[in-house]
């Protein structure tokens, strides 16, 4: 583009090409600015995301050396090794937990997400800056909030005793109730974001049609509005789920070392055990299993891109 | 179409914050009747319908629907449905589906709820559509399902909310005919809300006409076109041309006025007015004559021979033609007053003698013309 509008526009200086010379060389030449303009996308797609991809992949079929990395030996038995109960248990864990987290962010989330949807602009203007503040601090952060208000004569205990609805500690950190609450906390964001964009595009005329034709609220809600909102549940779901599967640090501050899940053993198996090879393979289960309930979304949605997300 | 009245609005009252949307609204539409509530957008006609149909409450006022009062009903307990003027057809869902759900909320056999919908979509002229989606229907198309949908499950009343609005000049002179057929094989009673004056005196058999959530004039098409109250509706309906003046002298027939220094005549159908009074009168386009001034004068003598002559006025106002378009089949010439006021004839055929700055008398026949807004000024 460049060239030519200096050609149109500024006089030709001695030793510069003419246009009509600019003309012929036009199609390569922009055919070239193409590919180098996508370069650095291929280049920081191969780097960052195939690369360790395929590291990874590689590194699951290897066996750890005695004292550091890994020998060049192929072998299958760390996937073998998945199948062992101890491992097979804290896969199972990790599921169950998933789904109860899962359940409860949709419980919380999809009514959230719903009814911010049926607010003005200025209301969801405040409601979605209410929704980002947390995220200008690390989760991590606070996490240790919770810590606050979980742990023995905590603030919750604190709470529930001035109220006199219990006369003893709950001791609530450190249990599996603490981790659900954490993991629910820090995912619920991303189902009200995905439900919320999917009831913000639902043409609130269709309600009253099925209100006209004889529809009660409830079975107005459930035939037109669910319906078409279903593509942001399904997607809040995943969203959900497959983080959920490795936020292993929200299961070791708030569960202390009882709350073992995938995310926590792979953390283990790579920083304490430094056995690599295995910690890959996990990895890889744990991506597949992933990659598996994108493609039962896009299925069942028939969407292709997650709501929410773009 | 009988007596029995079907549905009846006493009283309506309705405001969005400060905003008064309507300001006692009063109708009553008999059984079978096609009532068409006609004005430009903002007049209210939209709530009212959405009253009818229980989607918005009245702040005060009365809904009958069939001698019951349904003020308080919600609208899946109201024998009436609504066809939204952008088809508001269910996406996710078949034509049919669409047509069959409310059979379906009323847990009619599925058999049943097939032969219904394939009946409906018979009368809609889309048989064989029952498997599209909405998505793949036309405008039209999807217009007709939005009709079916609504017919389906024989309402007493159906609304219609401007629904051939978002259709082309074509395909909506086609669908008043089809609706009016439908109508007429199910002799269903509507209420049809439009901006166009066209339609409403096409398809109604009643006419409401709406001004700032008031109703103006109620009355048959005719009514409302050959005998406008107002010159509110006079303009709207008829886009008829309002003179002011001040009446000269009445015979019981007709009424002479002065306006802008000549006399002008109207059919005085009843009123009676005296010397001095100020008149508005309403002549539509169609019935303006203009004759190039230079013809012979028609000096006033009086409406009859013992009437007295009140000086020495000419019959028909002075004017000069401004410009000449064509549109609509017609030829509108527009010519400026002598205040400098415009006024429109329209002439059938392309082209006419008369060029702009040519100056004319305006006439017209007395019965031709109508006395409006006589309440408004006394």
């Amino acid at each position: 583009m460049k060239p030519e509008a200096l050609a149109k526009t500024g006089e030709p200086r001695p030793g510069e090409p003419t246009s009509r010379e600019e003309g012929a060389r036009k199609p390569t030449k922009r055919r070239d600015a193409m590919v180098l303009s996508v370069l650095p996308l291929y280049v920081f797609t191969f780097l960052f995301v195939i690369g360790p991809l395929v590291y990874m992949l590689v590194l699951s079929f290897l066996r750890r050396a005695e004292v550091w990395g890994v020998t060049l030996e192929f072998t299958f038995e760390n996937y073998a090794n998945i199948l062992k109960p101890v491992y097979l248990k804290t896969f199972l864990e990790s599921l169950k937990l998933a789904c109860l987290t899962t359940l409860l962010v949709a419980l919380f989330g999809y009514p959230f997400g719903y009814f911010m949807a049926r607010q003005n602009a200025a209301w969801k203007r405040r409601i979605m800056v209410l929704l980002m503040i947390p995220f200008w601090t690390s989760s991590l952060v606070r996490l240790y909030g919770w810590i606050i208000i979980f742990r023995a004569n905590g603030v919750l205990d604190g709470l529930l005793m001035a109220l006199n609805i219990t006369n003893a500690p709950l001791k609530v950190l450190y249990t599996y109730a603490a981790v659900v609450v954490g993991m629910v906390y820090a995912l619920v964001p991303f189902m009200i974001f995905a439900v919320y964009s999917s009831a913000e595009k639902l043409d609130w005329q269709l309600v009253e049609a099925a209100r006209d034709l004889g529809a009660t609220p409830f079975q107005a809600f459930w035939t037109v509005s669910f319906k078409l909102t279903l593509p942001g549940l399904l997607s809040g779901i995943v969203l959900t789920f497959i983080p959920s599967m490795g936020l292993f640090f929200i299961a070791d501050i708030l569960g202390g070392n009882k709350v073992v899940l995938v995310g926590n053993l792979i953390q283990e198996q790579l920083m304490k055990a430094r056995n690599w090879p295995f910690a890959a393979a996990l990895s890889v289960v744990l991506l597949t299993l992933t990659s598996i309930m994108i493609a039962l979304y896009r299925k069942i949605s028939g969407v292709k891109d997650l709501e929410g997300l773009v | 179409m009988d007596d029995t009245v079907i549905l009846q609005l006493s009283q309506i009252h309705k405001s969005f914050g400060d905003v008064k949307v309507l300001d006692g609204i009063d109708l009553s539409v008999r059984k079978g009747e096609f009532i068409t509530l006609l004005g430009p957008s903002g007049c209210g006609k939209t709530t009212t319908l959405r009253i009818i149909a229980g989607l918005e409450r009245p702040d005060s006022g009365r809904v009958f629907i069939a001698g019951k009062d349904v003020t308080n009903e919600e609208p899946n307990r109201r024998n009436v449905n609504t066809v939204f003027q952008n088809y508001a057809l269910f996406p996710h869902m078949t034509v049919e589906a669409n047509i069959g759900y409310s059979l379906r909320l009323k847990r009619v056999d599925k058999e049943t709820i097939k032969k219904t919908v394939s009946q409906a979509l018979e009368l809609v002229q889309l048989s064989g559509y029952e498997k599209r989606m909405p998505d793949e229907l036309s405008g039209g198309q999807k217009q007709r399902v939005a009709i079916a949908r609504a017919i389906v499950n024989q309402p007493a009343v159906l609304l219609l909310d401007e629904p051939l609005g978002a259709l082309d000049l074509q395909l909506r002179r086609q669908m008043q005919v089809e609706l009016k057929r439908l109508r007429a094989r199910l002799g269903v009673t509507f209420v049809y809300i439009t901006h166009d004056q066209e339609e409403a005196l096409n398809m109604s058999d009643r006419i409401a006409v709406m001004r700032n959530g008031k109703f103006e004039q109620i009355g048959t098409p005719s009514d409302v076109y050959d005998r406008p109250k107002t010159s509110y509706v006079a303009r709207f309906v008829g886009s008829a041309n309002i003179v002011e003046g001040t009446v000269l002298e009445s015979d019981g027939q007709r009424i002479a006025f002065r306006s802008q220094g000549a006399v002008c005549l109207v059919a005085a159908r009843g009123a009676r007015l005296s010397p001095g009074e100020a008149v508005r009168v309403a002549v539509r386009s169609e019935m303006v004559d203009l004759t190039p001034y230079a013809s012979p004068e028609l000096p006033y003598s009086g409406l009859d021979a013992a009437g007295g002559n009140p000086g020495d006025s000419q019959v028909g106002l002075q004017a000069v033609v401004k410009e000449k378009n064509f549109a609509g089949g017609v030829l509108q010439i527009t010519v400026s007053l002598a205040d400098g006021s415009e006024l429109v004839a329209s002439r059938h055929g392309i082209d006419s003698p008369l060029v702009p700055g040519d100056k004319v008398r305006v006439t017209w026949q007395p019965e031709r013309a109508v006395l409006v807004d006589l309440e408004e000024t006394p």
